[in-house]
């Protein structure tokens, strides 16, 4: 065992990376839930985009090119879910469990010409002076745009929630559609919107993992992620920096334990590999003593005719 | 009198199998409040949601300052100064107040400058608000504070309320006149509905009475009685439930010492309850909705087991028992809540109708139900309550909420309970119809049936019980007998006015 090969400064520059798919997922799902609309189908939004974004990278050369594509893939499976709750008013659960066995599907499919395939690297930041800093410059200085794009999401959908009139409607949306329909608002507008957002959100993420992450293509990737980040937005109790927060420890422990792992401590490797579950869910479940901030109408679909 | 403010000339609406609101003309002047009365489904709620542009209507026109008027959502008719405080409230349980406002505004100011502005609205009108509280810990009285500051801060010219006092103390409805009184002083109009006659002729200027969809007869509340408003609305003489004198027998319902912990984060602690009643005796309890109604009906009827001595029939603890058992001893209850609670909505009236009287009724044998009998049950009740159904089979949810009211009621009534426990027993019914149910609950004391009867309308409780006490925070007060009771007791029975003042300026 060599505790010493683990370099702390490498450990949380790669902690970041691994809980940056996972955030996206989640800050997507966290605006979803917040108007009301429970979509279980984040991993199969994920896997989408997973694929959509590899193929477009590898065929165009561009990651920028691929990123966009795979929120544009997200968002268009999820206008399926938007046609099967919104207009058809079918069963949000149901809808969601199926768009993610849809996506399941359709990625293997779309995927089979490049698996084995290694895709284009996006380029990393790096300013002069600041990424040769010892420490800080690997940690706060060195990752691809992505990574940035992704805290700035979160620090956006918290201003856009807490300070502006349009979160503001999107709240009251999935507090109660029944009196925000009363007030005038058009709440299925509202939703579409926030649904197409969240999964654009999805497929960023699963683009994440097959382009920076892992940079390859196999089936199934996503590999659950897009579960945890449905636990994640409501053990973080719909707050977006709880969200950050319950992300990177997610990434952390999973880091941590894939190096000790390596290290070759002796606790069986199924214990380290269950470990960044059980302890993300643990500390998320004692911030949110708080239960109450639960959207009322989450999961409830809308008739305007009542 | 020039250019009325608003005026509704032959408006009608229809929809498939009734015709809601049949050529309805009236006039609202400036700075008049105007009351519009009718039984349960006369076209009030239809007509108001026409002005508030939530309904369009088939013909008819509508001119506001003599202006044509058609508002096409309620947006337009907000910013053309029509503001509505709505009868089941509008609000947003998790947002504060100050952003419940800001939804109901078209230009909302910053959200510093709208708290400020709620304040000074707040404290010149005499109902004092946080604008930063969460309006899910409000009580029912402040929760419609909410809602007529949301109407006030848009400078409203007609302010329509949809039964606004149904939630409120005597001494909050007091206050909510005066602040009324001086909206009205200062030029705005109000579309006044509501069931309650003397508060009509205490507030209002002029009455426009709806039957059926048609507007059948105009009055001048000050000078009209409140029994003849009430023949006009009903269209037939009306007979007041007559309570015959009679003597109580042995004590059936025992309770002593009760307390029981809140249910949910939302409910209310019973605290330390006594009460007796006899048999023969109606016991009416009144307070404001959320002070442990809900609760002192569950721990009645069982769904809430407690202590085996708490609750006691003819002597002998049934604390223990649950619904089924204690509607085998002959103690039935009918809750508050219709469509969930005391009906099934989904299920035939028939499937309801075995649900409750299953055990008294003897409708199944050896686990096997019958059918036949329970919609034979079903149709009596709907015979003798007059319930407006085409037949047992419609689904509870297809009536009406007064004759759903007079389906559930009526079937405890029917099966001869030993003690009666009803919630609001004539919420939402019609003059007509509430007579009918409180003759039938005071038909049943004069059999020796013992009855608690809570109800937030004092007039019920007044007229039908013998003995009254007060729900407050879960805390019952010694009952008193209801004769030569005066409102202001009941009021302070009650818990008073929860903090609210008169109106200042």
């Amino acid at each position: 065992m060599d505790l010493s090969a683990i370099n702390p400064v490498l450990l949380i520059a790669s902690l970041m990376v691994a809980a940056t798919p996972l955030l996206l997922a989640a800050i997507g799902e966290l605006v979803v839930e917040k108007s009301g609309v429970l979509n279980l189908g984040v991993e199969g939004m994920m896997i989408i985009g997973a694929i959509a974004g590899f193929a477009i990278t590898v065929e165009s050369g561009s990651p920028f090119l691929g990123f966009i594509a795979s929120a544009i893939a997200g968002a268009l499976l999820s206008l399926l879910f938007v046609l099967l709750t919104q207009y058809a008013q079918a069963n949000q659960v149901a809808s969601g469990l199926a768009l993610t066995l849809f996506g399941l599907g359709l990625s293997a499919l779309l995927g089979q010409g490049y698996v084995g395939v290694k895709p284009p690297q996006m380029g990393k930041l790096d300013l002069p002076v600041l990424s040769d800093l010892p420490v800080v410059g690997p940690i706060l200085f060195s990752h691809d745009p992505i990574l940035y794009f992704a805290i700035a999401l979160t620090a956006g959908v918290w201003a856009v929630l807490k300070y502006t009139r349009a979160g503001l409607i999107l709240r009251a949306v999935g507090e109660n559609h029944e009196a925000a329909h009363a007030l005038g608002y058009k709440v299925l507008k509202i939703r579409i919107m926030a649904i197409m957002f969240g999964g654009a959100c999805a497929g960023m993420g699963g683009a994440y993992i097959s382009l920076i992450r892992v940079p390859q293509w196999t089936e199934g990737m996503t590999a659950g992620i897009g579960w945890i980040a449905l636990a994640l937005v409501v053990f973080a109790s719909w707050k977006p920096w709880r969200a950050l927060l319950g992300a990177y420890l997610f990434g952390g422990v999973t880091v941590v334990q894939l190096n000790l792992q390596a290290a070759g401590v002796a606790i069986p490797v199924e214990y380290l590999a269950m470990s960044p579950y059980l302890i993300t869910i643990l500390v998320l479940v004692i911030l949110s003593a708080d239960k109450s901030s639960a959207p009322a109408s989450l999961g409830k679909n809308f008739h305007a005719s009542r | 009198m020039n250019v009325p403010l608003l005026s509704l000339q032959g408006l009608t609406k229809a929809y498939p199998g009734v015709v809601a609101n049949d050529t309805v003309s009236f006039d609202i002047g400036e700075g008049e409040v105007h009351a519009l009365l009718g039984e349960n489904g006369a076209g009030k709620s239809t007509l108001v949601k026409m002005i508030y542009g939530l309904v369009k209507p088939d013909s008819g026109q509508m001119l506001l300052k003599g202006q044509p008027y058609a508002p096409a959502e309620p947006r337009q008719a907000r910013a053309d100064g029509i503001a509505m405080v709505f009868q089941h409230f509008s609000l947003f349980d998790a947002l504060n107040v100050s952003e419940n406002i800001a939804l109901g505004m078209e230009n909302p100011p910053p959200m510093g400058d709208l708290a400020s502005r709620i304040r000074e609205v707040s404290e010149t009108y005499g109902l004092p608000l946080d604008p930063f509280r969460t309006v899910g810990e409000l009580s029912a009285g402040e929760r419609q504070r909410v809602e007529i500051i949301r109407c006030l801060l848009q400078d409203p010219k007609l302010l329509i309320m949809d039964e606004p006092t149904s939630v409120l103390t005597p001494q909050e409805v007091d206050i909510l006149f005066e602040t009324l009184r001086k909206l009205q002083a200062e030029g705005t109009s109000i579309l006044y509905i509501s069931h309650k006659l003397e508060e009509i002729r205490a507030l209002c200027d002029h009455a426009t009475v709806l039957r059926l969809g048609k507007n059948v007869g105009e009055c001048i509340p000050q000078d009209t009685s409140a029994r003849d408003m009430a023949e006009l609305m009903v269209g037939s003489t009306l007979h007041t439930p007559e309570r015959a004198d009679r003597d109580f027998g042995d004590i059936a319902l025992d309770i002593s010492g009760l307390s029981v912990p809140a249910p949910s984060a939302f409910g209310t602690a019973l605290r330390n309850v006594h009460l007796t009643v006899r048999k023969g005796e109606v016991l009416g309890i009144g307070g404001v909705a959320g002070n442990g109604q809900d609760e002192l009906l569950g721990v009645l009827s069982g769904e809430t087991p407690t202590a085996a001595d708490a609750v006691k029939l003819n002597g002998a603890p049934i604390g223990r028992l649950g619904p089924v058992a204690r509607r085998r001893l002959g103690v039935l209850a009918a809750p508050e809540e219709r469509l969930g609670h005391a009906a099934a909505p989904d299920m035939s009236l028939t499937e309801n109708a075995m649900l409750t009287a299953s055990v008294r009724q003897n409708l199944e044998k050896n686990g096997f139900l019958k059918w036949g009998e329970a919609e034979n049950f079903a149709e009596q009740v709907i015979e003798a309550f007059d319930v407006r159904t085409p037949g047992p089979a419609n689904a509870a949810r297809s009536l009406s909420g007064g004759n759903l009211q007079k389906f559930v009621i009526g079937r405890e009534v029917l099966q001869k309970p030993d003690v009666l426990v009803v919630n609001q027993p004539t919420w939402g019914v019609d003059a007509s119809a509430a007579a009918d149910i409180r003759q039938s609950l005071l038909d049943l004391a004069a059999g020796g049936c013992a009855v608690v009867c809570i109800s937030q309308d004092l007039d019920e409780l007044m007229e039908i019980a013998d003995n009254f006490a007060a729900l407050n925070e879960g805390r019952l007060s010694a009952p008193r007998p209801t004769k030569g009771l005066t409102v202001d007791e009941i009021g302070l029975m009650m818990g008073g006015a929860h903090g609210m003042e008169v109106a200042h300026v």
